[in-house]
């Protein structure tokens, strides 16, 4: 077919019509979810970790993150008496298999599990030049793909390291909080499968929600509280030493 | 009194500025997506489009729905806490489709390892063992069924 400058004039706002529509989106799929009545974060404890990776495997197999790539992972400290400002760390393949072999002796020994905490005030929200960084209207950070420029402004600006950049798509990569899950009334695939219930999703909106209750009766930290991120992942039981 | 004699230019330049912001207007609702701006400073419809990915794991609701007798079995042990995807990974596929996708079968010396191998690091109260003294090369299911891992002995099974 020829191009005429006739049929060219015809063609470009058809198509200028036709990607107005593309950048619309689908419509909501979730109908009875309220996006007001929901605030979410999550409970982690401490005391409850056995580092079985059951987690980072889950959270992989869910959001199809790539191999080398976590949303979640899990760290093994190792503190040795005094030398709380000198932990060391290591997650070999962000714990994704387990730990199998021993820790190293003496002194203490723990697992933390880390994923995006959901800041109230993010850093990585507030760096995005384009807006494709947001926090929902439910407390939950999110990367709209079809708008990431793939600056990496946001992975600097994370100080819990939570954020990647994808090697197909070269967009800002992080966890969801399962937001296609917990939307349709599911709890996360990291919280669904712990084994010992060390990860719990929590409602914060929600009165009958048990961690009400948990954060009353418990001592509990956010990671990095001096960086004032307003961080909603919770940890109970956690040392000191963690950074 | 005319004060000024030559406004031609003016009204020129006034109407590529006319232009200009019109042009900006158009452009702009064009380009922009409709639901910029209805919660904050991003796309709208990227929350819903979010939300509309389908999901891996069926959740432990969706395999007790079926699989009742598995779950009479669970209630008797520890193992009731864990829920069935733990174990055998995301079944939402299965779940849909029974008939033909079937879960693999697991090689118990790597699921119970990845629990309850020994390891300093764990909760105390744990059940932890160091397998290759525990087991002595056998499969950890020749004795223990993982549903109710508990081993009955005689006076319990009568009971």
């Amino acid at each position: 077919m020829d191009i005429t400058r006739r049929r060219l004039l015809v063609l470009l706002p058809a198509a200028a019509v036709a990607w107005k529509y593309v950048l619309a989106g689908t419509p909501e799929a979730s109908p009875n979810y309220k996006l007001t009545d929901h605030w979410w974060g999550m409970l982690l404890d401490i005391t409850k970790c056995i580092g079985c990776g059951t987690c980072v495997r889950a959270c992989a197999e869910e959001n199809d993150v790539p191999d080398g790539y976590y949303r979640t992972w899990v760290e093994r400290y190792h503190v040795t008496d005094w030398h709380i400002e000198r932990p060391e760390v290591e997650s070999p393949d962000g714990g994704k298999h387990g730990y199998l072999h021993e820790a190293a002796e003496g002194g203490k020994n723990f697992f933390v599990p880390k994923l995006c905490n959901h800041c109230v005030e993010s850093p990585c929200t507030q760096v995005c030049p384009v807006g494709a960084t947001f926090i929902t209207p439910d407390g939950v950070v999110l990367v709209d793909k079809t708008y990431c420029l793939g600056c990496r402004y946001c992975i600097q600006a994370c100080p819990y390291g939570c954020r990647s950049l994808n090697p197909k798509t070269k967009t800002a990569e992080k966890c969801s909080l399962c937001y296609h899950r917990i939307t349709k009334g599911l709890t996360t695939a990291c919280c669904e499968v712990c084994p010992t219930g060390a990860r719990q999703l929590a409602d914060l909106k929600d009165p009958k929600d048990p961690i009400h209750e948990f954060l009353r009766t418990h001592s509990i930290q956010v990671l990095k509280p001096y960086m004032a991120t307003g961080a909603k992942v919770f940890y109970n039981g956690m040392d000191g030493s963690v950074r | 009194m005319k004060r000024f004699k030559d406004t031609e230019h003016l009204i020129r330049l006034a109407a590529v500025m006319v232009i200009a912001v019109i042009a900006f207007v158009v452009l702009r609702t064009a380009l922009v997506p409709r639901s910029f701006g209805e919660y904050g400073h991003y796309r709208g419809a990227a929350i819903g489009e979010t939300a509309a990915r389908p999901v891996a794991f069926a959740g432990h609701q969706t395999c007790e729905a079926c699989h009742t007798d598995v779950v009479d079995v669970k209630k008797q042990g520890k193992h009731v806490v864990v829920a069935c995807e733990a174990c055998h990974g995301a079944q939402a596929k299965h779940a849909e489709d029974p008939g033909s996708v079937q879960p693999k079968k697991l090689d118990t010396a790597v699921v119970c390892a990845r629990c309850h191998e020994a390891n300093s690091a764990k909760p105390s109260g744990f059940p932890q063992v160091v397998t290759a003294d525990h087991a002595g090369g056998l499969a950890c299911d020749s004795c223990h069924k993982p549903h109710r891992p508990k081993i009955e002995t005689e006076t319990e099974v009568k009971k």
